[in-house]
């Protein structure tokens, strides 16, 4: 099984790891008996996401997709941020084996639940 | 970077001296087995001596040895041969056991749809099936029990010359085969005293080239080939033979009988060393290996709130070579049902690294893993938002 070079680069420095105390909003999917979770907090100004952070278990191929996908939503708008495709989170990475695609598709998941968590809050 | 090989499981280096015993085979001595001119005749004579050093590490005549590919083929072999030697419209039923090798586990599957019924022991939480349950499961239709010699994943070795005993007792004929592919290494393979009709062995695991094996059939027991063609092997296994690769698996065969205890102790005294400093230094750590009851080579541990394959590239950009059990590095996206099978739930099984143990590891391999892996267990499960700060 072959993981670009973008995919390790990922995995080995992963960006914008960690958690945001004061989120405006969080989602959480996955579950640990599958053997991955995903975690995105998110800040929001203006509706700008002014900063992202995740938390992640699971295999190279889910964390390298959390921190491209935190890399690609921050400082985007939350429309913005919804147009993102589990596609462009795989093309972003230059490309991911085909039994690891549906951790981009968890990636996406779990940046919807974030947004959904943050207009509800907003109404 | 030198590179510290601790997945011996999955398959060992050439030793030197079996690829110097190979070597003339390929370009200088290349005849083929079958042919009947003086070069061919060079290759048959090899061929011979191997399974002469093959059927002397078994215990058992020239002419019961099978040259296949490998185990697998092996394993395909035993159970489609000895059904297909065997069916005669009446029902059929063979024993085995959850925690073999897919090479046995596939095999049944598919004779399953054939109309084969096929019991699955289950194991202990030690990965050892338990006795009592192989008597009850056997039948009136029963034809064959397989039961591994040493499983692949935690190490665990079944009670083969019990179970041996068990089907000698029987009233009517059971026939026993074992893969005994990861036992070679660690373990006498003495057909007599195992009291085994079918054997499998392959040459990658004992420090031997990929791509060869044998099957062990006694004398007198039914099989029929499966792969047909120039009736080579009594016709049991027709194809030009791997001259080359049976010279290779011949001499890793004896170097295995012969060096077997020197190699033990030392593999076993590095795989201690390696379990004292893991569980010491790693907190909330399992160890699935049942010391006591398992090969010398292996360390099979879950390190909760972790991803197998995770740790395992961690691993690899320091040099160090594992496998996981995890989910996420099966083709199948299922965890190891090994794992399974021993009562391990889902979510411990994803967090699992197997150490498989080599003549070749030394002590300052050991100690680079204790250095080096506790701060990449940590790192992780700092990255999981379950896991407890």
């Amino acid at each position: 099984m072959i993981y670009s070079d973008k995919v390790l680069e990922h995995f080995k420095h992963p960006h914008n790891q960690g958690v945001i105390k004061d989120a405006d909003a969080i989602g959480e999917v996955g579950n640990p008996v599958c053997g991955d979770v995903m975690k995105i907090y998110i800040k929001v100004k203006d509706c700008i996401i002014e900063d992202v952070k995740f938390e992640t278990l699971g295999c190279a191929a889910a964390i390298a997709v959390s921190s491209a996908l935190t890399d690609l939503i921050k400082g985007k708008t939350i429309d913005e941020a919804l147009k993102i495709t589990k596609d462009k989170i795989v093309e972003d990475l230059g490309g991911l084996p085909a039994q690891k695609v549906h951790c981009s598709m968890l990636g996406v998941e779990a940046l919807h639940k974030a947004i959904e968590e943050y207009k509800n809050k907003d109404k | 970077m030198k590179i510290a090989y601790f997945d011996h499981s999955a398959t060992t280096p050439v030793d030197k001296r079996v690829l110097k015993e190979m070597l003339p085979f390929f370009s200088e001595k290349f005849g083929n087995a079958a042919s009947i001119h003086s070069l061919g005749r060079f290759s048959e004579a090899a061929v011979e001596e191997s399974r002469k050093r093959i059927s002397e590490f078994l215990n058992c005549g020239n002419d019961e040895i099978i040259f296949t590919s490998g185990s697998t083929e092996s394993n395909n072999l035993v159970l489609r041969g000895l059904v297909k030697a065997l069916h005669n419209g009446k029902k059929l039923h063979i024993i085995t056991t959850s925690i073999e090798h897919d090479a046995i586990l596939e095999p049944c599957a598919d004779l399953e749809k054939e109309g084969i019924e096929v019991t699955y022991l289950p194991v202990k939480s030690n990965g050892i099936i338990d006795l009592e349950d192989l008597k009850k499961a056997i039948k009136e239709e029963t034809i064959l029990v397989s039961v591994m010699y040493a499983n692949n994943e935690v190490g665990s070795i079944q009670p083969i010359e019990e179970i041996g005993k068990i089907l000698a007792r029987q009233n009517k004929k059971i026939y026993f085969h074992t893969d005994a592919t990861q036992a070679v290494n660690a373990l006498p393979c003495d057909t007599k005293k195992l009291g085994v009709d079918f054997l499998s062995l392959s040459g990658h695991k004992i420090y031997g080239p990929k791509g060869v094996g044998i099957l062990y059939v006694k004398n007198k027991s039914p099989i029929k080939g499966i792969q047909l063609g120039g009736h080579q092997e009594r016709n049991i296994r027709s194809g030009t033979l791997n001259v080359p690769g049976i010279v290779g698996l011949g001499k890793a065969v004896e170097l295995a009988g012969k060096e077997r205890e020197k190699n033990n102790k030392k593999i076993e005294k590095l795989r201690n060393k390696l379990v004292k400093g893991i569980l010491e230094k790693i907190p909330e750590t399992i160890l699935n290996t049942d010391i006591a009851t398992a090969l010398p080579s292996h360390a099979h541990f879950s390190f909760l709130g972790v991803e197998g394959e995770a740790i395992l590239f961690d691993l690899d950009f320091k040099g160090i070579e594992v496998s996981t059990g995890s989910a996420c590095a099966s083709g199948s996206l299922e965890p190891s049902h090994n794992l399974l099978a021993m009562g391990i739930s889902p979510e411990v099984a994803h967090g699992s690294i197997r150490f498989s143990l080599g003549k070749h590891n030394t002590e300052d391999e050991i100690k680079k893993v204790i250095k080096v892996l506790p701060p990449i267990i940590s790192k992780l499960r700092k990255m999981n938002p379950l896991y407890k700060k």
